[in-house]
């Protein structure tokens, strides 16, 4: 049995009162790739910050590479090898690589002076690590995210890393990028470094890790082989729930299309799309990034115009100059980055849950009716099951999850006839995304039209009846949801079928 | 080689090339731009605003705004030329010097500290402070324009060089202030590139999060700028009454607007973390060209302020054009990460 490179024991934490970590094992072993996975708020990052040195745990017993120790500083967690790298990479956007890369070495060798012949070397070591050939020189706010991260792991290589520990690296990158940061890792196991990852996506932890642990209100709630693991059992350690999806069937189809598109073209974007929507349909778009889905949305919502093509709204042709237009229409869009382009963080949840139905809440002056803001934000806060106990606070204050569900409160306040959502489950916990798929289905069935757009092939088979497979612009394929396979999917997607 | 695709990026060749292009149109109007005795009063008057902008445009890297230089340069000059003046003083004018620096760094390190300690906004902070000593000269000392000691008179009398205008019979001479500018060029350059406070304060400017959790001393180096901008300004200010030859409380008033606009146009980030001294100078440069030489093609004085907010605006437009442009070519850059895995050639066709 290989020595464990992390043993931690019963490991107990608390803020204020509030009981984050509530006695906590880990063993991790040498040059292992392990997963730690549980839903927001179960402890992940405190356990992650306390075995790095940066909280000290109230109880429990912290062994690294065989050394115990009472009391961890963060200089000790580092001597040891371990080496954390956060979800915003702490790198300077504004340095070139080859400071983002040297200058934590110069600080802790206390210099005074800079010598950029050292600090090239010094760069030169770190990239070399893993094989990373990037261009020392340029500024790190041009590399595209991926880079960034890579430039993060380089940076902690230097220190004679023994354990990796990366908190949910893969949010922001693509497929491909996703596979070359396992490419990444295994090339780290090989150099004998053990990985910690923190995921909540199953096709991860059953693609990269060996073992995994989840959590769950701050207590083990199984540690085990990945090969003993599959979908069900992932869900119901997650949540303490048993969930069962067995891919969407229409209740009933409206007679005439909600939605019809022919010919549809935007200059490099997408052309020649035809569909038609009807009532109580799950409409599944999927392709490549790059593909023309999130352009031919946007058309949809008022965003982009097309160049040419009909659209018909109920057997009526119409134009969609802007979103406005859209909206007056019946269309709503739930956006894919919920942070940038759907909500208004800083504002309160209860605003946001009412900005796109503002007129039907004012009086006849203009004046905002309080009464009836505030009973529409109760009613759709039960019917969603949005966690929150004040709906006053920011919304930024809410999990991924919440926060979708109230971008999805916003427009459901109006009469939709068609509603769109572009990746409705990105960085949502395991929890919410099947209430956001069961509140789809829902909704379906009362007449609603849907589309979604999403990589999440298991989320497209599950939630949709029907799919469009677009490439290059152009739609690939139709087919039945029913009917297919999640490996079929990405064979056209990609076009290697 | 010239690495011409970074080239376009960086905003110094424009602004060299503006200058370029005014000089020669106010030389062909006027016969007078390119003449010894005028490229020598430009110089003179850069030198103290290239000083402001010194200060100035590394407050602006760290990732803040000060405008409270000009109040702290008036208030140490007066300060100083009242102690001085009674007895006439002829020293060694280092000692003028040496006090008004003394007193901007007091005042220097108020602003430190309430920005680093306190957390202040910096522009808040900075305006605050500005009143603050502009109310102290005025209230406490009931400031008043006054003539300045011997030694001042002298340093600003004295010159290195003369040059002589035979057309129109003018002579301007190069003042020994100018030295200082240098010397202060040199120096701070030095500093911003050659070592880890250098770095520390582009770091800090560029993610003051990360630079706290990479070990940088925020605190002491937040503090240490505001405090060497405070010493700059004393400096400035008696370079200034020097070669005034004269100590006005309220005539500095308004010229940081200008200075923070020519640190801006010459390429640093509003932003934070990105400047070269190169910039600063040239965008110093040009502003002082607009005042003093539009006259030359008898543009009046009214009209120099619409020509300068155009310049200021085309100016800024062009960074932030070149911040999107930068930006755009992210969507088809091939990751380095994918090379990496062995998931493709870097002549950018995929496996």
């Amino acid at each position: 049995m290989s020595r464990n490179i992390l043993r931690v024991t019963d490991i107990k934490k608390s803020f204020g009162g509030v009981e984050a970590l509530k006695g906590v094992s880990l063993e991790i072993g040498a040059g292992e790739i392990h997963c730690l996975a549980g839903e927001n708020g179960c402890g992940k990052s405190t356990l992650i910050k306390i075995v790095s040195g940066f909280y000290e745990a109230d109880a429990g017993s912290i062994e690294l590479n065989g050394q115990r120790f009472s009391r961890l500083s963060p200089s000790d967690a580092i001597a040891k090898g371990v080496q954390v790298i956060y979800q915003d990479f702490s790198v300077f956007p504004n340095l070139t690589v080859m400071e983002n890369l040297s200058l934590n070495m110069e600080l802790m060798d206390k210099r005074t002076f800079v010598s950029y012949p050292r600090m090239r070397r010094i760069a030169k070591e770190a990239v070399a690590k893993i094989g990373f050939d990037v261009d020392l020189d340029e500024r790190v706010e041009n590399l595209s995210i991926a880079d960034k991260q890579l430039i993060a792991v380089c940076r902690a290589l230097l220190y004679d890393a023994k354990l990796v520990i990366m908190d949910e690296p893969t949010t922001a990158l693509t497929k491909k990028e996703v596979k070359a940061l396992f490419g990444v890792i295994k090339n780290l196991q090989s150099q004998g470094i053990a990985t910690l990852f923190v995921s909540h996506k199953l096709d991860e932890v059953f693609e990269i890790s060996e073992r995994f642990t989840i959590l769950r209100n701050g207590e083990n709630v199984v540690t085990g082989s990945t090969s003993d693991l599959d979908s069900k059992k992932f869900a119901y350690y997650m949540t303490g729930r048993e969930f069962s999806e067995e891919s969407y069937e229409p209740v009933s189809i409206s007679e005439k299309a909600i939605l019809s598109v022919r010919g549809l073209t935007l200059k490099n974007g997408y052309a020649d799309i035809r569909f038609d929507l009807h009532g109580g349909e799950i409409l599944g778009i999927t392709g490549l990034l790059g593909s023309g889905r999130t352009e031919l949305v946007q058309s949809l919502f008022g965003i982009y115009r097309p160049d040419s093509g009909t659209l018909e709204v109920e057997g009526k042709p119409v134009t969609i100059r802007s979103v406005k237009d859209a909206i007056a229409l019946g269309i709503g869009y739930v956006p894919s980055d919920r942070l940038t382009e759907g909500l208004f963080l800083a504002q309160s949840i209860e605003r946001n849950a009412v900005i796109s139905s503002l007129e039907k809440l004012s009086s006849i002056g203009g004046f905002l009716d309080e009464r009836k803001i505030l009973d529409q934000v109760a009613s759709w806060i039960s019917e969603l099951s949005i966690a929150t106990s004040d709906a006053g606070r920011p919304v930024k204050t809410l999990s991924g999850g919440n926060q979708q569900k109230v971008v999805l409160a916003r427009w459901l306040a109006n009469n939709l006839k068609v509603l769109i959502l572009n990746g409705p489950t990105v960085g949502v916990d395991i929890g919410s995304k099947y209430d956001i798929h069961a509140l789809l289905r829902k909704l379906a069935a009362g007449g609603l039209a849907i589309v979604v757009i999403s990589d999440d092939l298991p989320e497209i088979l599950a939630c949709c009846n029907r799919v469009i497979v677009m490439r290059d612009g152009s739609i690939v394929e139709e087919l039945r949801a029913a009917e297919t396979t999640e490996s079929r999917l990405g064979e056209i997607a990609t076009g290697v079928a | 080689m010239i690495d011409t695709k970074r080239l376009v990026r960086r905003t110094e060749p424009y602004i060299l090339a503006a200058i370029f292009l005014l000089s020669l149109l106010i030389q062909a109007r006027s016969g007078q731009f390119f003449t010894g005795n005028n490229l020598v009063d430009l110089t003179r008057s850069m030198v103290v605003p290239a000083l402001f902008a010194i200060g100035a445009q590394m407050v602006i890297i760290s990732g803040g705004i000060d405008v409270s230089f000009t109040a702290i340069a008036s208030l140490a000059m007066y300060m100083t030329t009242r102690i001085l003046l009674p007895g006439d003083y002829s020293g060694n004018v280092i000692i003028a010097y040496a006090m008004a620096a003394g007193f901007g760094l007091l005042m220097g390190a108020l602003n430190g500290v309430l920005i680093a300690y306190f957390r202040f906004p910096t522009l808040v902070v900075t305006l605050g402070t500005s009143s603050l000593f502009v109310g102290i000269m005025q209230g406490v000392f009931a400031a008043h324009e006054l003539p300045v000691p011997q030694s001042m008179r002298e340093h600003g009398q004295a010159f290195l060089f003369s040059v002589h205008n035979a057309k129109l019979g003018l002579s301007s001479e190069m003042p020994v202030t100018i030295l200082i500018l240098l010397g202060m060029v040199v120096l701070v350059f030095f500093l911003m590139r050659y070592t880890m406070l250098g770095r520390g304060i582009f770091a800090i400017g560029g993610d003051e999060v990360s630079a706290q959790r990479a070990g940088f001393d925020v605190f002491g180096t937040k503090l240490f700028i505001y405090s060497l901008v405070g010493v700059m300004a004393g400096i400035a200010g008696i370079a200034r009454a020097s070669m005034m030859q004269n100590c006005h409380p309220t005539n500095l008033n308004g010229m940081e607007l200008t200075v923070i606009a020519a640190v801006v146009l010459g390429g640093t980030r509003v932003s934070g973390g990105l400047g070269t001294l190169t910039g600063a100078m040239l965008g110093v440069a040009l502003m002082t060209i607009m005042s003093n030489s539009l006259i030359l093609i008898g543009v009046p004085t009214y009209w120099q302020k619409v020509f300068t907010g155009a310049i200021i605006i085309i100016g800024t437009g062009v960074s932030a054009w070149q911040v999107n442009a930068s930006q755009r070519h992210l969507a088809t850059r091939r990751p380095a990460a994918l090379v990496a895995a062995g998931m493709g050639k870097p002549n950018g066709k995929a496996e």
